[in-house]
């Protein structure tokens, strides 16, 4: 397939863009990345993604796909040949569902605030919500893994995409606040589901290092403390 | 072995569990349903649905699902006549896209612009309005946002048929007005459709426990 009928527009900090990544990389599908800029959005993206200006969007045979979930959804229906991604079972499926939902709208948020928290008390308010979070995700890993060593059991799959693209703000808040949140006392299972997923083939490249994204992190920072609006 | 039963918790003003009985009626697979009293939630409710503790729930075969999107999808996915969504996967990625842009930017913009307090409200209900104008231009030309027939995302789009127009009679206040003839043409014919009119609640019902609601909110505030 020719590589110029697909394009991802993205950034290499987002988790979002990974997502759809790791897709790519898993159906062994060759795409022309597109790096934006930060603070400057193409043309490109403007036009492709109106409503949200925002990235990851996909473009396939130039139609657009946004939303990094929906993206992935797509992919996995496209390239059906290969490896699947969603699982085929509908409850399983519906479940899979649930908890990237569950990242997208409860985990994240929680996460995202804790590299910003300033002062000790303020840390340790943040921190409450993620580690709650990452309680239910430990369980849900224990229900639903069937062994493991992913989400999906023996393959990589939706979860595993949806979740594990959020390792690296996970690895700098670690950084930052000196805390392991995923260890081998509170989060075995997601202890060494993490290492299985940052080392497969489909992540490895595209996950990024903790240095470079912490540096990426407190540069938005200073730049959101230098320009409150 | 568990049983074949599909049960389903919901509220009766709620157009979240709204949505689930009109796939369900769709697809015409029968249901126990169990109405929940959201001030006094049962001990079933919150053992179903620990982390939200929200309707809808439904459970298949003894199988818990929840979350209103997942349980269209594997409603859809489990009965297959009738299909909710398209079967084309560029068709099903807008479809999922707009889905999600009405429930996590269109109806929390609208609530805001209808509840909010005096700061702020005309720049959300500008914000409003921009999202109405690019939710008519999704629906140009056709019959239904699914098409010719009911789809997804008209499921999903209850709360701008019915609950919007709720709200602004209850609020006194109107956003979606005649200034957008295509979702009003489309709203007038989803209200009167066979199947979904019978999963809306009665009008004067709703008006008042929402006139209450909100009499309630601005009381505390």
């Amino acid at each position: 397939m020719a590589k110029g009928e697909v394009k991802l527009l993205g950034s290499w900090p987002s988790p979002y863009v990974m997502r759809a990544r790791i897709a790519l990389n898993l159906k062994s599908v060759e795409y022309e990345f597109l790096e934006e800029k930060l603070g400057v959005k193409s043309e490109l993206l403007l036009k492709s993604n109106p409503v949200h200006k925002k990235i990851p969007v996909l473009l396939h045979h130039s139609k657009p796909i946004c939303e990094s979930l929906v993206i992935v959804q797509y992919i996995d229906e496209v390239w059906s040949s290969g490896p699947a991604i969603l699982p085929s079972d509908p409850y399983d499926r519906a479940v899979a569902r649930f908890w990237a939902s569950y990242v997208d709208e409860k985990f994240f948020p929680a996460l995202r605030a804790l590299p910003m928290a300033q002062g000790k008390e303020a840390m340790e308010a943040a921190m409450h919500p993620v580690k709650e979070g990452l309680a239910l995700l430990e369980d849900a890993y224990a229900n639903h893994s069937k062994g493991g060593p992913f989400f999906g059991g023996g393959q990589i799959s939706y979860l595993d995409v949806a979740f594990g693209c959020f390792l690296g703000v996970i690895r700098v808040s670690e950084k930052v606040t000196g805390v392991a949140l995923i260890n081998e006392h509170t989060t075995p299972g997601l202890a060494g589901w993490a290492e299985e997923f940052c080392a497969h083939p489909a992540v490895e490249d595209v996950m990024p290092d903790t240095d470079k994204l912490t540096e990426f992190i407190n540069r938005i920072i200073k730049m959101k403390s230098q320009s409150p609006n | 072995m568990a049983e074949e039963g599909v049960k389903l918790y919901g509220f009766w003003l709620s157009p979240f569990s709204r949505r689930v009985e009109l796939a369900l009626k769709i697809k015409g697979v029968e249901y126990e349903y169990i109405e929940e009293d959201l001030q006094n939630k049962s001990p079933e409710l919150l053992q179903y649905n620990p982390i939200h503790k929200k309707v809808p729930v439904l459970i298949h075969n003894g199988k818990v699902i929840v979350e209103s999107q997942v349980i269209l999808e594997y409603i859809d996915e489990t009965w297959k006549e009738n299909p909710i969504m398209p079967q084309d996967p560029y068709e099903r990625a807008i479809a999922r896209f707009w889905a999600k842009f009405i429930d996590e930017k269109f109806f929390p913009s609208f609530r805001k612009a209808i509840l909010g307090g005096e700061t702020e409200v005309e720049k959300v209900i500008e914000e409003t309005k921009e999202n109405l104008k690019i939710l008519e231009k999704v629906l140009e030309g056709k019959n239904f946002f699914g098409g010719e027939r009911i789809g997804f995302v008209d499921i999903v789009a209850n709360t701008i048929a019915y609950w919007v127009f709720l709200f602004q009679e209850a609020a006194e206040k109107e956003i979606l007005t005649e200034e957008f003839p295509i979702l009003c043409n489309w709203k007038d014919k989803y209200i009167n459709h066979n199947i979904i009119k019978e999963t809306l609640p009665p009008k004067d019902k709703s008006v008042s426990f929402f006139r209450a609601r909100f009499a309630q909110s601005k009381a505390s505030s």
